[in-house]
C-alpha cells in the first residue's frame, strides 16, 4: 500500500548525511615536484561518504520503481491525499501495519546488503594495500 | 513475475557494468542501483506474500501473471528512460554539448 515510504524516508536521511558530511578523500591534491602543478592523487581507499552514496542510490532507485508499481496498482494517485488508503480509516490502519512490517523489512534488507558490500570492499581495499608494497619491491 | 524480470535486469546491468569499462562513464551503475534496490524490496514483498499464501504463491492466475509481467517490462522501460535522461543531462562524453554548439 505504501511500504516504499519507509525506504524513501531512509533514502532522504542518508542523502542528507552524505551531502553534509565532508568527503575527506574527494579533493586530495598534491603538487608535482617536476612541474609544480597540482596533481590529483588517487586515494588508496574509497571514503565512507562515497560508500554511503551506494546505500542512498539503492534506496532511491528501489523507491522510485516501487512508487511506479503502486501507481500501476492505483495505491498511489497524483492528487491529494496521494495514498488511496489514506481516505479510509480502516485502510489507513492496514497501510500503517504494512509500512511497519514490509516497509521496515525492506529498509533493513537493503541496509544489511549495503553493510555486506562495505565489509567486502574494505577487505578488498586492505588486501590491495598489503599487496601493493610487495609488488613494488619485486619490480 | 515483476520480481523475476527486475532481477534479470539487475544481473544483466551488473554484468554490463563489470565487463564493459567504456560504458561505466555512461552511468550504467545507475541502472544497477535501481534494479538491485527494487529487486531487494520486491523480494521482501514476495516473502510476506509467500507467508500468507503458502504454495499458492507459485501458482498465480494467468491474468495476474500477465499483468505482473507487463508491469515488470514497464518497470524496466521506466528505469531505462530515467537512465537515458541522466546520461543526456550529465552528458559525460560531451556529445550533447558538441551537438548544440556545432554550427
Amino acid at each position: 500500500m505504501a511500504c516504499f515510504l519507509v525506504p524513501t524516508a531512509e533514502a532522504i536521511v542518508t542523502t542528507v548525511i552524505a551531502k553534509t558530511a565532508k568527503d575527506e578523500k574527494k579533493d586530495y591534491t598534491d603538487v608535482s615536484i617536476e612541474t609544480g602543478a597540482e596533481v590529483q592523487e588517487k586515494p588508496a581507499k574509497m571514503s565512507f561518504v562515497r560508500k554511503l552514496r551506494w546505500l542512498s542510490n539503492m534506496l532511491w532507485g528501489g523507491a522510485v520503481l516501487l512508487c511506479f508499481e503502486h501507481l500501476w496498482h492505483g495505491e498511489v494517485v497524483p492528487f491529494p491525499p496521494f495514498l488511496t488508503a489514506a481516505s479510509d480509516p480502516a485502510d489507513t490502519a492496514v497501510m500503517l501495519h504494512e509500512m511497519s512490517t514490509v516497509g521496515v523489512c525492506m529498509a533493513i534488507l537493503i541496509t544489511a546488503v549495503w553493510v555486506g558490500m562495505v565489509i567486502v570492499s574494505n577487505v578488498i581495499e586492505n588486501r590491495a594495500e598489503k599487496e601493493a608494497p610487495a609488488v613494488s619491491q619485486e619490480v | 513475475m515483476t520480481l523475476l524480470i527486475t532481477l534479470f535486469a539487475a544481473v544483466v546491468a551488473t554484468l554490463v557494468w563489470y565487463t564493459k569499462p567504456a560504458l561505466r562513464d555512461l552511468k550504467v551503475g545507475v541502472l544497477c542501483w535501481m534494479f538491485w534496490g527494487a529487486s531487494l524490496m520486491w523480494m521482501i514483498d514476495a516473502v510476506f506474500e509467500f507467508s500468507e499464501l503458502g504454495a499458492d504463491y507459485f501458482a498465480p492466475a494467468g491474468a495476474d501473471m500477465l499483468n505482473d509481467g507487463f508491469l515488470g517490462f514497464a518497470v524496466v522501460a521506466l528505469a531505462l528512460v530515467i537512465w537515458t535522461v541522466i546520461v543526456l543531462v550529465t552528458d559525460p562524453r560531451g556529445t550533447v554539448k558538441a551537438a548544440l554548439t556545432k554550427r
